[in-house]
This record gives structure tokens, C-alpha cells and sequence, in this order.
């Protein structure tokens, strides 16, 4: 299978101070990919890296063949890598419609907002219903669909979705995994979840990486990983 | 209300706008017309000579604080940096005050740029307290060099202004008048401005890092590049208020150019009426310059009170501003109010 990214033995970290102490991971074209651990593993860092936020100190950032270690952030966006971060990063003061346009605001996303925004209302339909209110007044479950929907407005060809399931109840949080599913599965988008919440991570993704502090611990099939006695022990609250 | 149905309310919004916006242009030319030929209309020709030098510094302030929410509490540093770049060329080269208007403010712009390089870097209460900094640090520095007349500042001499005229008022009978035209296209300028910001995409890039910079980044905007270019804008209209001002007043002195009191006053007009709004920079400052020049005449030792009465009215029932508010009472308001 062909990647659509491949970062190798990266490294970097805020200030001074190292988080990630040679990560390298590979994202196939049209999976899903689930990069998980325990708090303070650097998965967070990870994607921040991938999307430029974070520079990298050492190692290389491939994105369809292309090295982007040291593309600025925001042409990685316009180059397809779009990330939707933890705890949403929506604008609560904006419009559901408003923060949508937000999303295409690079040059390529820009000239098919209409079509765009058709695509992302056939997955978000309750998007719709909310087009006028601020989004800061959504619920927890709405902010992070239009968080998702914002995402796909920028037309991504690889969509890094951190914590998705971050403060909801688990009913919401199973949905939101299965519309991820789906955006892989109708969009055909290139998937990176990052969660900790090992067991709806393991459920939707093909293959999974185990991150602990800072390096890459174990890798494998979603569903191997799953059955690994030690993942089951550490993250799943097994014995 | 469908896709189709916000973009209508938009444009008939932007309508409003542009209406109220160019009516108030033309009420201003008309007083400083009639001022030109009426001693009635003098006494309104100073108000407002006053309210536009407040308002330059709020148009340009509204840029950086209103759209991009970077407080910058030192705004007055533009207005005084146009204010000494433009003395010390006509103090020192004779050079006209529309020239020096124009060098002001480029300087304003470089120095925005070489501040911002810095100070940009940080968020919130850092950055406005890095604001108050540099205005200060500005200040004590022009204080003490020789060159831009220290303390005492420069003056210009009367010799200066034999050169200018308008309508039958010659050299230093008709500053009045001319710099009340000049603030007036400074005024125009800034609103200007403020509508480019308000409708381009690039103020929809500004409003996104207000909101959450590091999700404006994620989407893709050039943070950096967008709150830089919002800055250098924002010091554009102060500058040329500062040069106006100087030339008008005759002398810079740094207490004057380089006023917390200023910036303070700027920041109450853009809150009040609500930041990020156009309409708000004209109400705000329409309200505050009113309420002061009553206070001011009526009640002379009283008129620094209504800084914490209007900071607290603000802080307490308005913190939207005037306009913020109206806006916030109905959809329909929120894409009629720009």
C-alpha cells in the first residue's frame, strides 16, 4: 500500500524541554490510523508537529512523497494536512455557518465552498439545522461535529482528528467514531485519530500505533493490537 | 435563515453601512465647508477637530484590538511617532505638512513592524502590558534626546506657516481649517480601512485568531503574517492624527504625543461602541467625546471620573460595546449591524 505520510525518528518539544524522542509513524492512503497512549505520551505533539504548529528539531515530515519538515503550517493546510485539535478550537463567538467558512480559508478550499459545504451537511445533517447559532452555544457533541465539519472544509487529504471523543458521553462519542468511519469510507480521506480512549480508537481504525513517553512503543493491526494481553492490561482496564 | 437569505441580509447590511459612513464624511466636509464662512460653525469646527484626532487613534486601534483582539494598550506610540517624525521634518527641513504627514506615516508603519516583531509575540495581558511598555520606554527616550527637543520639546515658528493658505485665510489663520480638512481625510482613510478589514478575507483571518489562534493556524492562516500586516495597518491613522496635530499645535511634547491618557481614551471608544465593529468605532467615540467635552466644561476637575465610571459600565453591563450588543439581540441585527 501506497503512505500518504510517513514521518521518521521525529523529534522536537516545547522550548527546551523534549517530548517526542524519535517518533516514526506511516499513514496508508485511504486508512485509518490510530496513534494512542496515556496522558502526557505526546500524541498531541505529535500532531501538532505533523501540521507544523510545533517545529521539528530533528527528523523528517513526508506528506505524498513530498518533504514538509520545514513547510510553514499553513501551506501544509492548503497542501491537504489539516488537523482538528483537542478541546474542539472552534470560534465560539462565530456562526456554525461562519466557523465553516473559516475552514476553507486556504486558496484551494476556497473556490468550492458550495460543494463543500453540500458534502459536509450530507454527513453533519444536524449542522444544518444549527446554520445561525453561535457556536459556542452548541452542545458538546455538536462542537466537535463542527469541529470535524470544519476540518473537511479545507478539503484535507489526511484529517488528524485529536481527542474526538474528549468530554462526551459515550453514546456521542460512539457516533462521532462512526462518522469518522464514514468520512473515510464516502470521502475517501486519509485518517489520523489520535485517542485515549484505546478501545474506540481500536474500533474504527486498520492499524494502530502505541505511543509512550515520547517513543513509539508497539505497532500493528488495529484489531492485533487490541488483542495484545499487554495493551489489554495497560489501557483497557482488563486483567 | 438558509445560505441565501445571510448573504442578502449582508449585503443590505454593508448598504447601511456604507450609507451611514459616507453620511457622516459628508456631514463633517459640510460643517468645515461652512466653518470656512460661518463664525457659528467655528466652535463645532474645533469639537470635531478634536473628536476625529481621538477618533484616527480609535479607527486604527479598532484594526489591531477590535478584529484581531490584540490589546494594544500604548496605541498613542503611533500618534506620537507621526507626531515627532513629522515636527522634525518641518522643525528641521521645512519640509510642508502634507509630505510629512505621508513620511510619518511610513515611519509609523516600520516602527509597527520592528514593535510588533516583538511584542506580537506575546498574548493577552503580556502583550498589553508589553504595549504600555514600549509607549513608555518611547517616551522617557524622546524625554531625553537633545535632537527632538527633550522635555521641552520643538516649536515651530510662525515663519513656518506663511506658506499656507485656504480661502482668503493665510500662514497661521488658516491651520485651523486646513487641519481640519486633513483629519478629516485621515478619518476617511480609517474608516476605509476598517470596511477593507470588516469585509476581505484577510479580516476574516484577523477575527478567526481573536477567537482561537492556534485553531486560526490549524485552518491554515499565516497567523503570524495576518497579526503583523492587522498591526502596521492599525498604526497607520494615528500617525497621520499625530502629524496633524503637531503641525496644528506647533510644538511635540512627549507627555502630549506619547499619552497613556490618549491610548487609555482609545480603548474606552472602541469597547464602548463595541470592538470590532464599524459602526461601533464611530458611536463609541461619538458617546465618549461628548460625555468628556460636557464633563470637561461643566465640571472641569470631575472629568477623569468618567474614565472608571465608563471602564466599569463597560466592564459590568456592555462588555460588547454598544454595537456588540445591538448585535447580539438577533440574528437579523447581527448581519444588519457591520
Amino acid at each position: 500500500m501506497e503512505s500518504i505520510l510517513e514521518i521518521d525518528n521525529l523529534h522536537t518539544g516545547y522550548g527546551k524541554i523534549p517530548v517526542l524522542w524519535g517518533v516514526s509513524l506511516r499513514v496508508e492512503k485511504g486508512s485509518i490510523t490510530a496513534l494512542i497512549g496515556s496522558n502526557g505520551a505526546g500524541k498531541t505533539t505529535t500532531l501538532r508537529a505533523i501540521v507544523g504548529v510545533l517545529p521539528t528539531w530533528k527528523g523528517r515530515i513526508v506528506f505524498m512523497g513530498e518533504d514538509v519538515t520545514k513547510t510553514p503550517s499553513y501551506l501544509r493546510v492548503e497542501k491537504g494536512i489539516v488537523l482538528v485539535p483537542e478541546g474542539r478550537g472552534i470560534f465560539p463567538q462565530m456562526t456554525v455557518y461562519e466557523n465553516l467558512l473559516m475552514g476553507a480559508f486556504n486558496r484551494r478550499a476556497r473556490s468550492k465552498i458550495g460543494d463543500s459545504l453540500e458534502r459536509v451537511f450530507n454527513i453533519f445533517p444536524r449542522l444544518k439545522e444549527r446554520l445561525n447559532q453561535k457556536a459556542g452555544t452548541l452542545s458538546g457533541g455538536e462542537q466537535q461535529m463542527l469541529a470535524i465539519a470544519r476540518g473537511l472544509m479545507a478539503l484535507p487529504k489526511l484529517l488528524m482528528v485529536d481527542e474526538a471523543s474528549l468530554g462526551l458521553a459515550p453514546k456521542l462519542a460512539i457516533e462521532i467514531m462512526e462518522l469518522i468511519k464514514r468520512i473515510r469510507e464516502e470521502e475517501g480521506i486519509s485518517i489520523l485519530v489520535v485517542e485515549q480512549n484505546v478501545h474506540y480508537a481500536l474500533n474504527i481504525a486498520d492499524y494502530a500505533y502505541v505511543l509512550e513517553t515520547g517513543r513509539i512503543r508497539m505497532e500493528g493491526p488495529a484489531n492485533e493490537i487490541a488483542k495484545n494481553p499487554e495493551i489489554i492490561r495497560a489501557y483497557l482496564g482488563m486483567h | 435563515m438558509e445560505a441565501k437569505n445571510i448573504l442578502r441580509e449582508l449585503a443590505r447590511g454593508r448598504m447601511i453601512t456604507n450609507i451611514t459612513v459616507a453620511a457622516i464624511i459628508l456631514a463633517l466636509l459640510t460643517i468645515g465647508i461652512g466653518s470656512l464662512y460661518s463664525e457659528t460653525l467655528s466652535y463645532y469646527r474645533e469639537t470635531l477637530s478634536t473628536f476625529m484626532m481621538l477618533f484616527s487613534v480609535v479607527l486604527g486601534l479598532n484594526i489591531i484590538l477590535g478584529y484581531t483582539g490584540y490589546v494594544s494598550f500604548g496605541h498613542a506610540v503611533f500618534f506620537g511617532i507621526g507626531g515627532y517624525t513629522a515636527m522634525v521634518l518641518m522643525y528641521y527641513y521645512g519640509v510642508n505638512v502634507y509630505l510629512a504627514m505621508i513620511i510619518a506615516a511610513l515611519a509609523a508603519m516600520a516602527a509597527a513592524q520592528a514593535i510588533g516583531f516583538i511584542v506580537l509575540r506575546l498574548r493577552g495581558a503580556y502583550f498589553a502590558i508589553a504595549t504600555i511598555a514600549v509607549l513608555e520606554a518611547f517616551r522617557v527616550i524622546v524625554s531625553n534626546v537633545e535632537y527632538l527637543g527633550g522635555s521641552e520639546g520643538l516649536q515651530l515658528e510662525a515663519s513656518y506657516y506663511t506658506g499656507y493658505s485656504i480661502a482668503g485665510y493665510r500662514g497661521q489663520m488658516s491651520v485651523h481649517y486646513i487641519a481640519y480638512f486633513l483629519l478629516l481625510g485621515t478619518v476617511t482613510l480609517g474608516l476605509l480601512l476598517n470596511l477593507y478589514v470588516s469585509r476581505s478575507q484577510f479580516g476574516a483571518g484577523l477575527r478567526a485568531i481573536r477567537e482561537d489562534e492556534d485553531a486560526a493556524e490549524a485552518i491554515g492562516i499565516n497567523t503570524w503574517k495576518f497579526k503583523t500586516l492587522a498591526y502596521v495597518l492599525s498604526s497607520i491613522t494615528p500617525a497621520l492624527a499625530g502629524a496633524i496635530i503637531a503641525w496644528k499645535r506647533n510644538i511635540v511634547l512627549p507627555e502630549e504625543f506619547f499619552s497613556l491618557t490618549l491610548s487609555i481614551e482609545s480603548i474606552i471608544s472602541v469597547m464602548l461602541g463595541g470592538a470590532g465593529t464599524v459602526l461601533g468605532t464611530v458611536t463609541g467615540t461619538a458617546i465618549y467625546h461628548t460625555v468628556k467635552t460636557i464633563f470637561l466644561t461643566s465640571f472641569p476637575s470631575l472629568h477623569l471620573i468618567i474614565f472608571g465610571i465608563t471602564i466599569a459600565f463597560i466592564a459590568e453591563v456592555l462588555p460588547m460595546g454598544i454595537i456588540g450588543w445591538l448585535r447580539l439581540m438577533s440574528t437579523r441585527l447581527r448581519f444588519l449591524l457591520e
